[in-house]
């Protein structure tokens, strides 16, 4: 009677432990959430658990996904970029006016992503040298780089595009799309190099305290540059590969995903104050909203809700972070 | 019972996880007392100050304040009960004019609901001529020097009529002359009736101010006395609970005068200094000297490759470097521990083992790759640990969580984890208790011993005479006066540092 009491209660101890873990590493948490979602709905209906539907919801937010890999960064960092969505755009369009133009898709590819990085290269510039604030400086390019796009289309949209161009949005491997396997590719390489390596662990000292990290020699205004560089970059590679997988370039595409990519990254335990976050977490975090925006989509329910359900979910993950914080500091004093 | 009695705090007693803050703790105050609180980081002040002002609650105990018992439930039973309490960070609203920080909350309106301002300025200028203080009510605070802010801190407290006024460190950003304009704002309250509760780690501010002194150490309450009937030492044992003697080291022999490390000739600075010369030797401790805006950190700076000097030139072991950016400084061989570890020293929300690494994170990578080597990172860290006798119980403890003698800790391992060969300190012991500041000093002496050029810069006089092999006193962005370790005392700093006398006289 006693034993079986104790047995009880340390099974209880257990299960307490392992939930304050799960609760701790977000990653976790997330990967948690997401099976009993995802297993929620596989009994519910029998069109959620096929790899077909699978790989529609890995398609659908590859594109996020990559720049989420770059927003991370810039997030640990105590950076931003709204510009992405706009970027992605100017990427896709020129691009497709390249190619227009008779330049063969290599370069006409190129062309587009280094757009991408310059845009980024100014964003850089004006945010590091000038020590303007990231979100004003990124929000105005936001406006510029739509601007531009608008200019160079006149306002049209870009079709007929060669299947040299396509395929690399609508080619397979593995009887992946490439955009998904490209997206693999970024994640998994960015977790590792944001993990480990000494150029991207910078990133946490300058979040964390950029004063210090200035006395302490890091290279603040060089590693600054590069991440909004790389962020761009990133938001031009997915401007192709949309572009590549839609057969055409529009002026629209883009528009609004700089708060979805924000979203993943901070439901995947980015901080807008620096000093946190993981590309894994980005991830997972892109990889939770995509799941439950596709389980609405079979359910029927009304695409206008899903915005509404990003928005709660988005805040309920920065509470849970804040309350989880506050214990962890009780528990410690 | 003491008929003249303001506040009588019987058996307080308060527990955190894992702590007793408080244990059983015993303080009374006079009507028109000024009485020092004192005791080591972690002796309980603060947390007996949060009870009294309501912050928190007491596990035990009880607080009788002018023959009433009294138990608060928030910071506002407090005020209502005559409690006013000075933080030691400033809470003022730097964009506001100084009469609506005064009134913050509680300015007058019109019929309409709109700020009636008129009367807030008349109410602002009638509270700050009460106490001789000429600011205009408009100036927007961020406007004033951080004394006169001090000083609109301590009206605000004021402006609630309080019975008791608790002041936490008011003076640990005040120069000299600011300080002396404070402890007369204080003694004017005292005739006018107030008890003041005076929070320092300043112990020679306790003999100029207080009428009597309380003791705590570790939590518990250990002694009241009357100032006039002790003296320095005696307070500092009662604090530390055994005699603290500072041995002066006769370290002439450790000192290569034959080689200076760090020579600075001509030094100059539009704004900040002028004509600085100085060197300072291999295994030699100075410190510069003087007060508060006379242009020490600035000196620094600019040796550090933070403020670009209009002219003069820096050697480093007879080389000469102009380092633009402390990257370059760094990879001169200098290195620079600030004197405000919270705002631009550490990284408070990483780990100890992160900190301690962070100006040499190319040291710890892998051979050829850029990934950092986890077991190098920890093996030094370990290392650095147990050299430091930094206390904690894992190298991954947020630096947050420690104390300010174990940060500082943290703080100077980072730089001398680069075995620089110049350390520059900026106030080594700013807010350090007593114990760690002999653990630091005997940290910088080792390494002056093995061949470091230390260069100290203090405001603390009893820290440059245990400390230096050699004194310079700046003042206006000069230095008045120099003076080897055999000839330094108080008087003697103080006189160039006010410019009382000066070398040439």
């Amino acid at each position: 009677m006693n034993s079986g009491e104790n047995r009880s209660t340390t099974v209880q101890s257990i299960a307490i432990n392992l939930l304050t873990r799960v609760l701790e590493v977000r990653e976790l948490m997330l990967i948690v959430i997401i099976i009993i979602g995802g297993t929620a709905m596989s009994i519910t209906t029998p069109i959620f658990f096929s790899s077909s539907n699978f790989k529609a919801i890995l398609l659908g937010l590859s594109v996020e996904a990559i720049i989420a890999a770059g927003m991370t960064i810039l997030l640990v960092s105590g950076g931003l970029d709204m510009s992405v969505g706009s970027t992605m755009a100017l990427s896709g369009i020129i691009s497709c006016i390249a190619i227009k133009f008779g330049i063969p898709v290599f370069f006409s590819v190129s062309l587009g992503i280094l757009s991408g990085t310059l845009v980024g290269f100014i964003n850089g510039i004006i945010i590091a040298h000038w020590l303007i604030n990231p979100f004003i400086v990124t929000l105005g390019m936001l406006s510029i780089v739509r601007g531009l796009v608008l200019i160079l289309a006149n306002g049209v949209t870009i079709i007929n595009l060669p299947e040299s161009f396509t395929i690399l949005g609508q080619g397979k491997l593995f009887g992946l799309q490439f955009p998904i396997i490209l997206m693999f590719f970024v994640i998994i390489s960015g977790d590792i190099l944001l993990r480990r390596s000494r150029f991207f662990r910078q990133n946490y000292y300058i979040g964390s305290n950029e004063k210090a990290a200035i006395l302490t020699g890091i290279k603040v205004k060089k590693v600054k540059i590069i991440n909004y560089m790389l962020t761009s970059t990133l938001a031009g590679i997915a401007g192709i590969l949309m572009a590549a997988r839609m057969a055409s370039a529009s002026v629209n595409i883009g528009t609004g995903l700089e708060l979805k990519v924000i979203t993943a990254s901070v439901i995947g335990g980015a901080s807008l104050s620096g000093g946190e976050g993981s590309i894994a977490g980005a991830f997972l975090g892109a990889l939770l909203m995509g799941t439950l925006i596709n389980s609405m989509n079979i359910l029927g329910i009304d695409v206008y809700w899903q915005n509404v359900i990003t928005g709660i979910i988005l805040i309920t993950a920065v509470i849970l972070d804040n309350v989880m914080k506050r214990r962890r500091e009780s528990a410690s004093q | 019972m003491d008929n003249n009695e303001m506040l009588r705090v019987s058996g307080i007693s308060k527990s955190f996880p894992g702590v007793k803050a408080l244990d059983c703790v015993d303080f009374s105050l006079r009507k028109a007392e000024i009485h020092a609180l004192v005791g080591e980081n972690g002796a309980g002040k603060s947390t007996l100050m949060n009870i009294l002002s309501g912050v928190i609650p007491q596990d035990e105990g009880k607080l009788v304040i002018d023959q009433k018992i009294q138990k608060f439930n928030g910071p506002l039973d407090a005020v209502k009960a005559g409690i006013g309490i000075v933080f030691q960070e400033l809470s003022l609203i730097q964009n506001l004019s100084v009469a609506e920080n005064l009134f913050a909350g509680r300015q007058k309106t019109n019929f309409a609901g709109f700020i009636d301002f008129r009367n807030l300025y008349a109410r602002t200028r009638e509270l700050l001529s009460a106490f001789s203080e000429s600011i205009d009510p408009r100036t927007p605070v961020k406007n004033l020097s951080i004394a006169k802010q001090q000083v609109v801190e301590i009206l605000k407290a004021v402006s609630h009529n309080p019975k008791i006024l608790i002041l936490d460190e008011p003076t640990s950003s005040l120069t000299h002359k600011e300080i002396d304009k404070l402890f007369r704002l204080l003694e004017e309250m005292k005739t006018n009736g107030i008890s003041i509760i005076y929070i320092s780690h300043h112990i020679q501010e306790i003999f100029r101010i207080a009428d009597r002194v309380t003791v705590l150490r570790d939590g518990k309450y250990i002694a009241t006395r009357n100032v006039a009937e002790i003296d320095e030492p005696e307070v500092v044992s009662l604090m530390v609970g055994r005699k603290i003697t500072h041995n002066h080291i006769n370290r002439d022999s450790s000192i290569d005068r034959n080689t200076p490390v760090l020579q600075v000739r001509n030094f100059s600075h539009k704004k900040y200094f002028s004509d600085i010369n100085f060197e300072v030797f291999k295994g030699e401790i100075v410190s510069m000297a003087g007060l508060v805006g006379a242009g020490r950190t600035e000196i620094a700076r600019a040796i550090f490759g933070l403020l670009k000097p209009s002219h003069g030139t820096l050697l480093i072991n007879g080389k000469k470097i102009t380092p633009n950016s402390p990257v370059e400084a760094i990879a001169g061989g200098i290195a620079y521990a600030t004197e405000n570890r919270k705002s631009d020293g550490l990284f408070l929300d990483m780990t100890i083992s992160e900190n301690s690494i962070a100006p040499q994170l190319i040291n710890f990578t892998h051979r050829r790759t850029d990934f950092l080597d986890q077991h190098k990172i920890d093996s030094f860290v370990e290392n650095t640990i147990r050299t430091y006798g930094i206390r904690t119980s894992t190298a991954q403890a947020e630096t947050r969580k420690l104390s300010g003698g174990n940060q500082q800790k943290v703080l100077l391992s980072m730089w001398l984890g680069v075995a620089p060969k110049v350390l520059i300190v900026d106030e080594p012991t700013k807010g350090v208790d007593i114990g760690a500041k002999n653990e630091i000093f005997s940290i910088l002496r080792h390494l002056a011993d093995t061949g470091t050029a230390i260069l100290v810069i203090s405001s603390d006089l009893l820290e440059i005479i245990a400390i230096s092999d050699r004194v310079l006193v700046v003042k206006n962005g000069r230095i008045s006066g120099e003076m080897p370790h055999q000839e330094i005392t108080e008087k003697r700093v103080i006189a160039y540092a006010s410019g009382i006398a000066s070398n040439n006289s």
